[in-house]
């Protein structure tokens, strides 16, 4: 395998959901444009971090890379093999590379299962058969994610959040994958346990070599952990750039208004971001507005904004790598605010 | 716009993992596992009510499953008639010469009017019939029950819509009224109108009308749960790993299953006693020889202004049987799944 060859490689991914109603028969009646046309690469042992509000479809990505989902259009690639359509036993060589984490620590441990048993059956279904036998493997497993390793025989109701979640990163690590979604996998948790388990991530990133496709929804906890950051809107990816990049020079309006969101890292740091409050909902994912589906909270919206979809590209003043799609980018340093919806009052 | 600092984690200050640890549960020793399952036998152990239930309940068992030793050594049996040999027992009006309905050392419970059988005999083995009945019923509704449930439920679609009509129907019959006039039909199919209907004809075609009719609640309430359960992330978490549909069913939602699954039958048990009885009663299941709760509750009807007692033994059994069953599926469910508790 070369090196150019990227580990995941995703065109054009499309999730429509069909919307069923009608009387007296049922029959489609629209889709939910959950995710429309992504495009990204994940190379061996990268980070990309995933970041967008709910509801954008960002579970729907990882659950169509994981292919808990099947896409109704686009190609996914693993290692140049296509998995786009792959039944249960094409996946099987596949499957034990790709692992996810959930979200949910409390759904995604089955209340009636040991920990030992979660964690084994993973190498129970592929056949894998660790020397020392299941249970010495759980063990070190347990202890690799900072677990005692005598909780084996426990119940997850025996654990608490933090741990639970380690729980379930030991199970998907028992199948030694190249990649693992992290779908918010610290989201549902204290705020004080939060970072302890993105640090395990981080670890393991780097000590095992594992690439990651790590989902959150605000882009402060991705910043510590994914070398590229992938920001969605709608089902679209509005810009795509190295962390650098994209904390340093946002192009796309709404990057930079959820950059404003976050909290600064060190108080001294001189003057704080302007808060870019945006106003609206987010529009229904059933009927996106037409051209750029950022249009309706964009500050800088023009008639060619509602007619022309922004292709995602290295607009200028672009570093290589850096995609962004907007007509009117955002330029750096720009000293006059957003003119619209500014608050810099608000800092919750 | 201020750059970010690429230190990494620099606001996520890490708390003292002990302290998460700390919250794990240091009250069991070493690797005691406090698996749900023992949970809710703690939890049932605790309750007066079920304890004593689950005893009355287990007495009824002992003794119907006992019968025949008992009335071996008990030297009788539920089918002669006393009182043909020892007319003495009855009176001129084939009532029980003896009072409280010949209660006596030698008739426990007293003897039969009329025919003048042994009433203990004849109840040990009418618990025994029903029982029998109502157990087969409750196993064979929850087996169909819950294998159309979950496969409606985890299949889903065109299927899962089909089998929700037909629950719906079932569901919409007067059933009771349907027993009545359907029973005969039944044995119309096996044998011939002038034919005597064997016992164990009429057994089996109860049990089989009581679950054909009894199978759509316990499917439906587990193609709910199937349905909630199936989107649980700890299904899609086995998926990602490779399970077949056959081990996601089998280890990861039966298992889950198994609350409403006891919960429901041992709620459908008592119903189907009672349900067999009024069968009984009506002529259309287990009719006179055959020992049977609801036939006798029959023949007590027939006679109870003039001897109370020869009603009195069936009924109040059953009566303290289905209350205690009753109570000890309320209690189950308390243990099982304390959230329901009212
Ligand atoms: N199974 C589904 N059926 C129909 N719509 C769905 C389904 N899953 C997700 N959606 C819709 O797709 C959109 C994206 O959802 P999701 O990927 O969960 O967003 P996120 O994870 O970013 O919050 C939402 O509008 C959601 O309602
Ligand atoms: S394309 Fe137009 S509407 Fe969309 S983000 Fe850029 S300026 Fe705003
Ligand atoms: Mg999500």
């Amino acid at each position: 395998m070369s090196n150019t060859n990227p580990l995941l490689d995703v065109t054009g991914l499309t999730k429509h959901f069909p919307v069923m109603g009608g009387f007296p028969f049922k029959r489609k009646i629209g889709a939910v444009q959950a995710v429309d046309g992504l495009d990204f690469q994940v190379a061996e042992g990268e980070s990309l971090g995933l970041v967008g509000e709910s509801g954008c479809g960002k579970s729907t990505t990882g659950r169509l890379i994981t292919r808990l989902l099947e896409p109704t259009g686009g190609s996914i690639k693993y290692r140049g093999q296509d998995i786009t359509h792959a039944g249960r036993k094409q996946l099987a060589p596949v499957r034990s590379e790709i692992q996810m984490i959930f979200q949910d620590p409390y759904a995604s441990l089955n209340p009636r299962q040991t920990v030992g048993k979660i964690i084994s059956g993973p190498m129970e279904i592929n056949g894998i058969n660790p020397p020392g036998g299941h249970e010495k493997r759980v063990r070190e497993l347990l202890e690799t994610v900072g677990l005692n390793p005598e909780h084996y025989n426990r119940f997850p109701h025996e654990f608490s959040g933090g741990q639970r979640q380690r729980i379930g990163v030991a199970r998907a690590l028992a199948l030694e994958p190249k990649l693992i979604v992290a779908d918010e996998p610290v989201s549902a948790l204290d705020v004080s346990i939060q970072a302890q388990v993105v640090n395990l991530l981080q670890e393991l990133q780097r000590d095992l070599g594992i690439a990651f496709v790590f989902i959150a929804h605000d882009l402060a906890i991705v910043r510590h952990f994914s070398e590229r950051v992938a920001v969605m809107y709608l089902g679209k990816i509005v810009e795509i750039a190295d962390r650098e990049d994209l904390y340093d020079n946002p192009r796309h309006p709404y990057t930079r208004a959820l950059l404003s969101a976050v909290p600064e890292a060190t108080a001294d740091e001189v003057p704080s971001r302007e808060r870019i409050l945006l106003t609206g909902d987010v529009p229904s994912p059933l009927n996106p507005p037409s051209g750029c589906r950022f249009r309706t909270r964009c500050w800088k919206a023009t008639e060619k904004c509602a007619t022309e979809a922004p292709p995602l590209v290295q607009v200028e003043g672009n570093r290589e790598g850096h995609l962004t799609a907007c007509h009117y980018p955002e330029v750096k340093e720009t000293v006059p605010a957003p003119r619209l919806s500014k608050d810099p009052g608000v800092t919750a | 716009m201020t750059p970010p600092t690429p230190s990494a984690a620099a606001p996520l200050e890490v708390t003292d993992e002990s302290v998460e640890k700390s919250l794990s549960p240091s009250t069991t020793k070493g690797s005691e596992s406090r698996s749900p399952g023992r949970l809710a036998w703690k939890r049932f152990k605790r309750d007066r009510t079920g304890v004593i239930s689950a005893y009355i309940v287990i007495f009824f068992f002992v003794i119907a499953i006992a019968a025949p030793l008992i009335a071996k050594l008990y030297g009788k049996n539920p089918y002669t008639t006393y009182a043909s040999q020892r007319p003495e027992l009855l009176d001129a009006f084939s009532y029980p010469s003896g009072p409280n309905g010949g209660m006596s050392s030698e008739f426990w419970f007293g003897i039969e009017p009329q025919l003048g059988r042994d009433v203990f005999t004849f109840l040990l083995y009418g618990i025994r019939t029903s029982l029998g009945i109502a157990v087969a019923a409750t196993l064979l509704t929850t087996v169909v029950g819950v294998v159309v449930g979950v496969t409606a439920g985890y299949l889903g679609g065109k299927t899962d819509y089909l089998v929700g009509r037909i629950i719906d129907i079932l569901l919409s019959f007067p059933s009771t009224l349907f027993f009545i006039a359907f029973m005969p039909v039944v044995y119309g199919l096996f044998v011939a109108p002038d034919e005597n209907i064997p016992t164990s004809l009429r057994a089996i075609s109860l049990i089989l009308v009581l679950s054909a009719f009894g199978w759509a609640s316990i499917a439906r309430l587990l193609r709910g749960q199937v349905l909630g359960l199936r989107e649980r992330e700890y299904i899609e978490a086995a998926k990602v790993t490779g399970a077949s549909p056959k081990r996601i069913v089998f280890k990861e939602l039966l298992p889950n299953l198994w609350t409403p699954i006891i919960i429901q039958s041992t709620l459908m048990l008592p119903a189907y006693v009672t349900a067999e009885a009024g069968l009984a009663f009506l002529g259309v299941g287990i009719i006179d020889p055959t020992p049977d709760w609801g036939v006798m509750i029959q023949r007590g009807a027939q006679f109870y202004t003039e001897d109370l007692t020869f009603m009195l033994f069936p009924g109040l059994s059953m009566v303290i049987f289905v209350l205690a069953f009753n109570l000890l599926g309320d209690s189950v469910r308390d243990a099982l799944d304390p959230k329901s508790k009212r």
